[in-house]
């Protein structure tokens, strides 16, 4: 049994147009049936260009938008069809990770309090010394000095914002945890510190992970599996080697030929 | 002789918490029809390096502490905002990284396209935007004489950055100044825009600065690179000679860096700490607290390294530590 099952996904935006009486004119099949298996403990990758629908998909998945059809399965569970109270208590399962730190933190809040609030979510009984130490805990887990807990975001670099948005997202101890373009905003040595992060905590929370990029060389390093979408729909599904090193697809091998490559003659 | 030459370039920002020194003593130079790369990181100054000559830093609370960027015998610096007008998008194009924020959302591509020429050629309404449609479809915008009534934002990422090249070009520039220009962009378009800044370039003869944080692109479009560090430039090389023999230790870490470099599942290799805070004076080698793959402890401590030729056109800071 996977552990995420998407059995025939769909998620269409109605096009209107029209003053008083509006009528449909069109559908955007952002997501268009999608069937997708991730097993427990398995990092997905999910590539494509802008417009093709990761994000809708990833947002569907997460009951942030709702479906149009087909199913969500969460361990058992058809997420879908629960009621928007029960969705949101579902919700501490499954966390996202945006790709600009900056934006998904709140300016005002010292670290602390948005690590707190996040692991009172799941615990609301936590409590003065025991949410302190939980905090410094969290903190350590990223790779975060446990000194900056008073400080705000804006007094972090890109990277260590980075990581206080991984901490967040772990502090309701979340099985799933979907990754939109964490690493696009970072430099190049920030970038490889994230990964490695990342990496290291699915390993060890024993999480399962869907992480999208538009970047291959990103995804084949960290993805177990790589999906390919295009236009709402999934072209090539396979091992991230696999897919790298034969792909099926002309739309992934035209991906793969439009990314740059350092060129040394004596490799 | 160079078609452009800056030497010694410093431009420092006097803020309240302090002097920061974003250039601290820049020197490269530019042939004509090449392309120089700047890569670095964030705040390492390839921005500002490009910005001082152009005349486009705020003043204050930036300042030009010194040197010289001469441009067919005219110091950029120091001739003042009049003779920089008649040179700034006519003979020196830019594009940068958000194709949205630097076209003005209020005004037709048209407008936009074509004001180069009316500024600087005095051409006159009807002509000029002949040869805005004209500049559109050299760019490969399609449908180019309906397009170019639109605004910008009837235009994709790509198709935008396609219109800033069109209006960077339209005057035929010696240099093209492309701050990231493909940084927000999808891989596919990514190479596309690659591809037709090259072919461009090969038409007009135009020499390029190409400012990235991304090694692989500066690989696939520059025939020289600086790598910069802390305001400064601790190495150059032709691209080639720098991918195959990197000196510096800091461009070593970067392109042991790259995930496209490690088997899969292998633990990336990851620059530990942050690069120095530049409002603080920095006494000797830059990169030393960083610097693992050379022997930090032989770092210079009481003097800056200067740059150095070790071999023919390979320039790098001469810091015993970091060429170990």
């Amino acid at each position: 049994m996977p552990y995420l099952q998407l059995s025939d996904l769909k998620t269409h935006f109605p096009v209107k147009k029209g003053l008083l009486f509006k009528r449909e004119v069109d559908t955007v099949r952002a997501v268009d049936g999608i069937d997708l298996e991730i097993e427990k403990g398995e990092i997905l990758g999910l590539v494509g260009e802008s417009g093709c629908g990761k994000s809708t998909l990833s947002r569907t998945v997460m009951q942030l938008v709702p479906a149009t059809g087909g199913k969500v399965v969460l361990d058992g569970e058809d997420l879908s069809a629960l009621s928007p109270d029960a969705v949101r208590a579902r919700r501490l399962d499954f966390q996202m990770i945006f790709q600009d730190p900056y934006a998904s933190l709140n300016p005002r809040m010292t670290v602390s309090s948005t690590l707190a609030e996040a692991l009172r979510t799941r615990q609301p009984e936590l409590k003065g010394d025991a949410l302190a130490g939980a905090v410094a805990e969290l903190m350590e887990r990223v790779g975060l000095d446990r000194r900056f807990v008073r400080k705000y975001p804006h007094e972090f670099s890109g990277g260590q914002r980075q990581r206080i948005a991984i901490a967040r997202a772990l502090a309701p101890q979340p099985k799933l945890v979907l990754a939109d373009e964490p690493v696009s905003a970072l430099d190049v040595s920030i970038q490889s510190q994230i990964l490695n992060l990342l990496k290291d905590l699915v390993r060890d929370l024993d999480l399962t992970m869907i992480f999208i990029s538009h970047d291959l060389s990103v995804v084949h390093y960290i993805a177990d599996r790589i999906a390919v979408m295009h236009f709402g729909k999934i072209v090539e599904l396979g091992d991230a080697e696999e897919v790298m090193a034969r792909p099926g697809h002309d739309y992934t091998k035209k991906l793969l030929a439009s990314i740059p490559t350092i060129e040394t003659h004596r490799r | 002789m160079s078609l452009l030459e800056v030497t010694d370039l410093k431009t420092y920002f006097h803020t309240r918490a302090g002097v920061v020194r974003a250039v601290d003593g820049v020197s490269f130079s530019l042939e004509r029809g090449k392309t120089v790369g700047i890569v670095g990181e964030s705040g390492s100054g390839k921005s500002v390096t490009c910005y001082s000559m152009l005349g486009l830093i705020p003043m204050p609370p930036g300042r030009i502490e010194g040197g010289a960027a001469r441009f067919d015998g005219v110091d950029l610096l120091s001739c003042g905002e009049r003779a920089l007008r008649e040179i700034r998008g006519k003979r020196i194009g830019m594009i940068f990284q958000d194709p949205m924020t630097s076209l003005n959302p209020y005004l037709r591509v048209s407008t936009q396209v074509a004001e180069p020429l009316r500024l600087h050629m005095g051409m006159d309404k009807r002509r000029a935007h002949a040869a805005a449609v004209e500049a559109l479809r050299e760019v490969g915008i399609p449908d180019p004489e309906t397009r170019v009534d639109m605004y910008p934002h009837e235009f994709s990422g790509g198709m935008r950055q396609r219109v800033m090249i069109a209006m960077a070009l339209i005057t035929k520039p010696e240099i093209l100044v492309a701050d990231e220009p493909t940084t927000a962009l999808d891989v596919t378009v990514q190479k596309q825009i690659l591809d037709l800044i090259k072919a461009r370039q090969r038409e007009l003869g135009t020499a390029v600065i190409f400012i990235t944080h991304d090694l692989a692109v500066i690989s696939e479009v520059c025939d020289e690179v600086n790598v910069m560090y802390a305001g400064r430039v601790v190495e150059r090389a032709a691209a080639a000679e720098l991918f195959e023999d990197p000196r510096h230790a800091y461009t070593r870490s970067l392109l042991k860096s790259i995930p496209a470099t490690h088997a899969k599942g292998e633990e990336l290799y990851t620059i530990p700490g942050l690069p120095p805070d530049v409002s603080r004076p920095i006494s000797g080698c830059a990169f030393a607290p960083r610097n693992q793959l050379g022997e930090s402890g032989r770092c210079l401590t009481d003097s800056r390294p200067p740059l150095t030729e070790i071999a023919a056109g390979h320039w790098v800071q001469d810091c015993p530590g970091c060429l170990s």
